[in-house]
């Protein structure tokens, strides 16, 4: 009887850690059963590299808001990525023990603020001080790109910092001892050795940015056309299913999904390359 | 051992004299830091006062019209949301972990499968969940947009987080712990159960509360599984928003920027509340 409950809970406590196993399994199979059909209807090369998107018609070119991904997201590493590497040095490597626990938990703070909070952030300052700077709409990819640097700077922060503290010590002493500054030690030793991690920090916070859809949309304008510039609006793949998801019937719908089934991979792209710089790392020590 | 930098400021300077780079790389660095913690503050500062006013009596009248935009239908079905979701996840996570922990051989092909497959849940993004329950929850098990479809989907998008704190905490009960119990003739469950989930319980309800976070400013997920109806459901088969969604459709819709500017305010004390919390938690865990 108890060898029964012993096996019995046993087989119960496989089964609960096989459903993330199965769950990747059904969102696979799910998006791309219903993705993939449309992309054959409408063809692979005119989806990915059709350049206009108008349901109405039924045209489904999908390259304004791979575009549109793309070119926020760069924007967001170029602004997000300075701010917080140095940031990461300086928890790591300058900060005086006494405000480093205030400093982390203020670290999660910003990563646990929601994306729509951070939306309606960028829509009532960002947006209108880049309406009064330009004196035109201010929804653009500069705002979106501004406030995805924002909301990428604790997953960056993080990993980085995580990246630099499991730097040998010996590193930075032995390079102070040949003679070295404090910032020359940090910066060409201890940064050198993290190189991987920092990367897979940053890979993260790509991933992060291109999977943002909530603060994306309220600020970016969603001009469903290829994006013309910086100071334009632009729609990225995520604020396209969200945008037209509520009215879309049949090809339309399923334009959508396919649309989800391009981020997806993406994003599968994304953790691969995570994986692999996390086994670099660990190999590497 | 921590290393004591014993340079006087004016010494400092001097060394930065004799080195521009390090002086610049050194403005780079608090120049960042300075940023980051600025923009935190600044945007908290700026929301809470900024909203502070738009909080009237009437936004916490229980039934939604479109004249008062009444936040406290969204409240509720928050924390419905956040009960259902944890009722199902905490024990799936935890039980996950328990395998993966006390049972699995460390290195084998299925725990290495498992680790995989929960790295890649937590890096999908919520818009993807959103569509997947869409599809799987609300089409094809035909629940419709629905309390129950959006839970659903919250479970698998939050399991991922919940096994890894668990994780984590069940390693750091010692081993002595478990052989003291395996010594006194206690079974393998037993053990499980008795001493080793008790010790590992600080830990895990820090997971917990991370999820929540997670739940409480979720929309993307949400939108298209529990819909936007701005009222109570009747039950959990019925359509209804949580805070975080009808902030997005207050802000999108434009009519009533008063109002989402209150709800910010709402949403980001709960955020803060759940942050305090944890922080509270964590400081337990270190001394206990």
């Amino acid at each position: 009887m108890n060898n029964l409950k012993e096996k019995g809970m046993k087989i119960i406590f496989l089964i609960a850690a096989c459903t993330s196993v199965l769950a990747v399994a059904m969102i696979c199979l799910f998006l791309f059963a219903n993705g993939l059909p449309a992309i054959r209807e409408i063809g692979i090369f005119e989806f990915l590299l059709g350049e206009r998107w108008k349901p109405s018609n039924s045209i489904y070119g999908v390259l304004p808001m791979i575009l549109g991904s793309i070119y926020v997201t760069a924007g967001a590493i170029v602004i997000g990525v300075p701010i917080a590497f140095f940031t990461a040095v300086f928890m790591a490597r300058y900060c005086p023990g006494k405000i480093y626990k205030p400093l982390q938990s203020a670290m999660n703070l910003l990563a646990g603020i929601p994306s729509v909070v951070y939306g309606f952030f960028g829509l009532v300052l960002i947006v209108p001080a880049i309406r009064s700077i330009t004196g035109r709409d201010g929804r653009t990819m500069l705002a979106a790109s501004l406030l995805l640097g924002i909301m990428i700077l604790p997953t960056v922060i993080g990993v980085t910092e995580a990246a630099l503290r499991s730097v040998p010590e010996s590193y930075y002493e032995g390079a102070l001892a040949l003679g070295a500054t404090h910032e020359q030690s940090v910066f060409f030793s201890v940064v050198p050795a993290a190189k991987s991690g920092i990367v897979a920090g940053i890979v993260l916070g790509i991933g992060r940015a291109i999977g943002e859809t909530m603060a994306v949309i309220m600020v970016a304008g969603n001009q469903a056309r290829m994006p013309r510039g910086i100071l334009k609006g632009l729609r990225t793949l995520t604020s396209n299913i969200v945008l037209e998801m509520g009215y879309a019937a049949d090809l339309h719908r399923e334009a959508l999904i396919a649309t989800g089934v391009v981020l997806f991979v993406f994003i599968l792209i994304i953790n691969l390359a995570v994986s692999l710089l996390n086994r670099r790392t660990q190999n590497g020590n | 051992m921590e290393i004591k930098n014993t340079q006087t400021l004016g010494q400092k300077l001097k060394a930065y004299t004799k080195s521009p780079l390090s002086a610049f790389l050194a403005a780079l660095v608090l120049l960042s830091a300075v940023i980051t913690f600025a923009v935190l503050i600044f945007l908290i500062v700026f929301i809470l006062i900024e909203g502070v006013r738009y909080i009237t009596p009437d936004l916490f009248s229980f039934t939604y019209t479109s004249g008062n935009a009444s936040l406290m239908p969204a409240l509720i079905n928050t924390l419905t949301m956040t009960a259902v979701s944890l009722l199902i996840a905490v024990p799936l996570g935890v039980f996950a972990a328990i395998f993966l922990v006390e049972y699995a051989k460390r290195g084998s092909k299925l725990v290495n499968l498992i680790r995989i497959m929960a790295e890649t849940l937590s890096g999908i993004p919520s818009i993807v969940y959103g569509l997947f329950g869409l599809l799987f929850f609300a089409t094809a098990l035909k629940w419709g947009y629905s309390m129950l479809s959006g839970s659903f989907t919250l479970v698998i998008m939050i399991l991922p987080l919940i096994m890894r704190t668990t994780e984590e905490a069940l390693k750091a009960v010692p081993d002595s712990y478990r052989e003291a119990s395996f010594g006194l003739g206690a079974g393998k469950l037993r053990t499980v159960f008795r001493i080793v989930l008790p010790a590992a319980i600080p830990g895990i309800l820090a997971g917990v509360i991370l999820a929540t976070g997670r739940i409480v400013g979720e929309t993307a997920a949400l939108i298209y599984t529990a819909g936007t109806v701005a009222q109570i459901p009747k039950n959990l088969m019925g359509s209804g928003r949580t805070l975080a969604v009808h902030m997005y459709a207050l802000s999108s819709e434009g009519l009533h920027m008063n109002q989402a500017y209150a709800t910010a305010v709402i949403l980001l004390l709960i955020v803060l509340f759940i942050n305090w919390l944890s922080g509270f938690i964590a400081k337990r865990i270190v001394r206990g």
